[in-house]
């Protein structure tokens, strides 16, 4: 691991991968090459208008980017506090932030010659985006899902099916996220020559976590525009939920210079810290290493890595994207935790003061906002609505039975 | 000083023998029984043991061997009982010791505290999966000052310049993974094995050990042309699944690590 170096105010890793000292390429050394060749053709796209022609386009034309900032006034007025804005990326094609960044992996996985993809998916948001961009672009596609995630998310892993991706269980250890990417790093190593895997979250061995924060980056940037013509000036918070990061990394990384801008990533307080239930990797984890990145990671004395909890399947990950973990100690943002119920009554309270159900991994980022909101009028808040709650709704019924019963 | 894995490969030349390696996962099925195990493995002709340490996330390992890793957490196994261990097998045995794990294990426990203890309990070297030599510098460093070897994989993606790094970086002997892949049994030595050892022999004059799919006796006898030796695993750790709570399985593996062995041997003095 290189030492820290001077605090890069781009928050740019070093040529190996390196955000301070996290993040790096901690893979057997039979993805060594193939990463190396990866962030060479990835490096080589981003010099390419033509790449970037076509991938605006897409975005665009296809996604439906840019997708509209939209000021929650009701919610806002409710709370008597911050003015709420609400990047929607909820109406992004399938519903969620994730198709930003499979999009932008699948032109690379084109360019470099590689005709299967394969993914891990949580909550499945990215397993029906990869499924998505495959179909479009008529790849072979094969989602790897835990068997508890395939449960708790069937709509999503029936959604990748009828799209045409093979979707595969994996029963082993807590049946989550973590298995998930096991079972996708082990196919892998297996048919590296010919299979891209298309990382779905800021994790990862170089050149992932860089890659995929600079496909979702225009989230941020959409929204700075946004914010500065609407209200003249930048926020002073924005607030994004975090399992691996992807969504908080993309809509933060452009406001990283502007120091007077708080950034708040939420994670999954679950059950509550006492119960070990959860997914709060900056108050309970320690450095460590999980699927080639160095962050800060759930996991006990003898180095194995902790099962977690959270109600949101996207959350619930034991290891926080490496950037994440660099601005974190240089303290340019900071990372609170929200529990299962908390995000819970936050969904519902959006849904009825703004008509807009949001996916539970984003609720926490709302929920957040909503706690802090009457502690500072006048100020404006950010909030990534990074997606839609309809997968959800086999959880929100579960845990909302008053609500089902029509009480 | 020469270590005991270049010692024992030493001796092996001069007898135009191959190294046997046997992999098994410490503390599956009890840390008790992987003791007799190693000694075990030892009689039978192994020539170096692989002492596996399981991690919660095995993604180099294939089923065999993530159910090993998964019996010896539910046993118990950590790396301070691992070392202790390998005290143990050390007051019956000097077979070469090599730690075989994952890096986080190795991290948490801290480069200098596990190369200081291992060194004191008589292990010989480490092997570490998923850290790449551009990442081991602080580790190497440590274990070099131990005077433990550090091994380090070749794999058939890596380039000519990877193979120079990973040659290196690896003491005592580097392991070539002979094909892309998880751990496990296979029917047949990958067909490029003679091609990947002739390109890794460009940066190093270093013993190579070809593993991955390496399960029968033939395999051996294949790769006796190629490398000065064979890695076995997953064949191992299945009977110790298999025969886990069975007092004959020690003669079960003797019996099958025994034949392996023949096949190191040149062929007119291999029992048949």
């Amino acid at each position: 691991m290189s030492s820290a170096t001077a605090v890069p105010a781009t928050s740019q890793p070093d040529a190996s991968g390196h955000f301070g000292p996290y993040g790096g390429r901690f893979v057997p050394e039979v993805l060594m090459a193939p990463l190396e060749e990866l962030e060479i053709a990835y490096r080589d796209a981003q010099q390419d208008p033509a790449f970037h022609a076509e991938l605006d386009d897409l975005l665009r034309h296809y996604a439906g980017r840019e997708t509209p900032l939209y000021f929650a006034k009701r919610l806002s007025h409710e709370l008597g506090g911050a003015r709420i804005y609400l990047k929607r990326e909820d109406l992004l094609h399938t519903g969620a932030h994730k198709i930003n960044n499979c999009l932008g992996q699948v032109l690379l996985a084109r360019r470099m010659g590689k005709h299967r993809i394969i993914a891990e998916t949580g909550a499945g948001q990215h397993g029906v985006a990869t499924a998505t961009v495959c179909a479009l672009f008529g790849m072979d596609c094969t989602v790897y899902m835990g068997a508890e995630d395939m449960r708790r998310q069937e709509i999503n892993v029936f959604r990748m099916r009828m799209l045409g991706a093979k979707v595969v269980g994996v029963a082993n250890g807590s049946q989550t996220l973590k298995d998930a990417i096991n079972e996708a790093m082990r196919d892998w190593v297996t048919n590296v020559t010919d299979t891209h895997y298309l990382l779905g979250s800021a994790l990862g061995a170089h050149p992932y976590p860089l890659m995929v924060r600079d496909f979702h980056a225009c989230m941020g940037k959409e929204a700075r525009a946004q914010i500065l013509e609407r209200e003249g000036r930048l926020p002073d918070a924005v607030f994004a939920c975090v399992g691996g990061g992807s969504n908080a990394i993309g809509i933060f990384h452009p406001f990283v210079p502007d120091a007077n801008v708080r950034l708040v990533g939420v994670e999954a307080g679950g059950r509550g810290k006492a119960t070990g239930d959860h997914a709060a990797r900056f108050s309970g984890g320690a450095p460590g290493v999980l699927h080639g990145a160095f962050s800060y990671l759930l996991q006990d004395d003898d180095g194995q890595v902790s099962l977690t909890h959270s109600v949101s399947a996207g959350l619930d990950y034991a290891l926080i994207g490496p950037e994440h973990a660099w601005l974190h100690d240089q303290g340019r943002a900071s990372y609170v935790n929200i529990g299962d119920e908390e995000a819970l009554q936050a969904a519902v309270r959006l849904s009825r003061t703004e008509g807009i159900i949001p996916a539970l991994e984003t609720a926490h980022g709302v929920a957040e906002a909503i706690r802090q909101a009457p502690l500072h009028p006048g100020e404006i808040f950010l909030v990534n609505l990074s997606g839609r709650g309809d997968k959800d709704i086999g959880i929100y019924r579960e845990n909302l039975k008053e609500l089902d019963a029509g009480l | 000083m020469s270590s005991r894995i270049a010692q024992k490969f030493d001796e092996l030349r001069q007898r135009d023998e191959r190294a046997l390696v046997a992999y098994l996962t410490a503390g599956d099925p009890t840390p008790s029984r992987s003791v007799s195990l190693v000694l075990a493995l030892e009689r039978a002709g192994a020539d170096i043991i692989e002492l596996g340490v399981p991690f919660s996330d095995p993604i180099a390992d294939g089923p065999v061997i993530q159910r090993a890793a998964e019996r010896a957490l539910k046993a118990g196994a950590t790396v301070a009982g691992i070392l202790e261990m390998a005290r143990r097998i050390r007051q019956h045995s000097q077979i070469p010791l090599l730690l075989f794990t994952y890096l986080n294990p190795v991290l948490r426990y801290g480069f200098e505290r596990l190369a200081a203890e291992a060194r004191e309990a008589g292990i010989d070297g480490c092997l570490l999966t998923d850290l790449s030599v551009e990442e081991a510098g602080d580790y190497v460093q440590r274990m070099r000052a131990h005077d433990l070897d550090t091994v380090f994989l070749a794999a058939p993606t890596s380039t000519p310049r990877r193979l120079e790094l990973v040659a290196r970086y690896s003491t005592g002997f580097v392991y070539l993974v002979s094909r892309t892949g998880v751990t496990g049994e296979q029917d047949q030595v990958s067909g490029s094995v003679t091609s990947m050892v002739a390109a890794l022999r460009n940066h190093t004059s270093k013993p190579i050990a070809v593993g991955f799919g390496v399960s029968r006796r033939q395999h051996v006898e294949t790769l006796r042309a190629e490398a000065e030796g064979v890695v076995v695993g997953s064949a191992i750790v299945r009977l110790i699944e298999q025969y886990g709570a069975s007092p004959d399985l020690e003669q079960r593996l003797e019996t099958f690590v025994r034949e392996l062995k023949q096949g190191t041997r040149a062929p007119e003095l291999a029992a048949r």
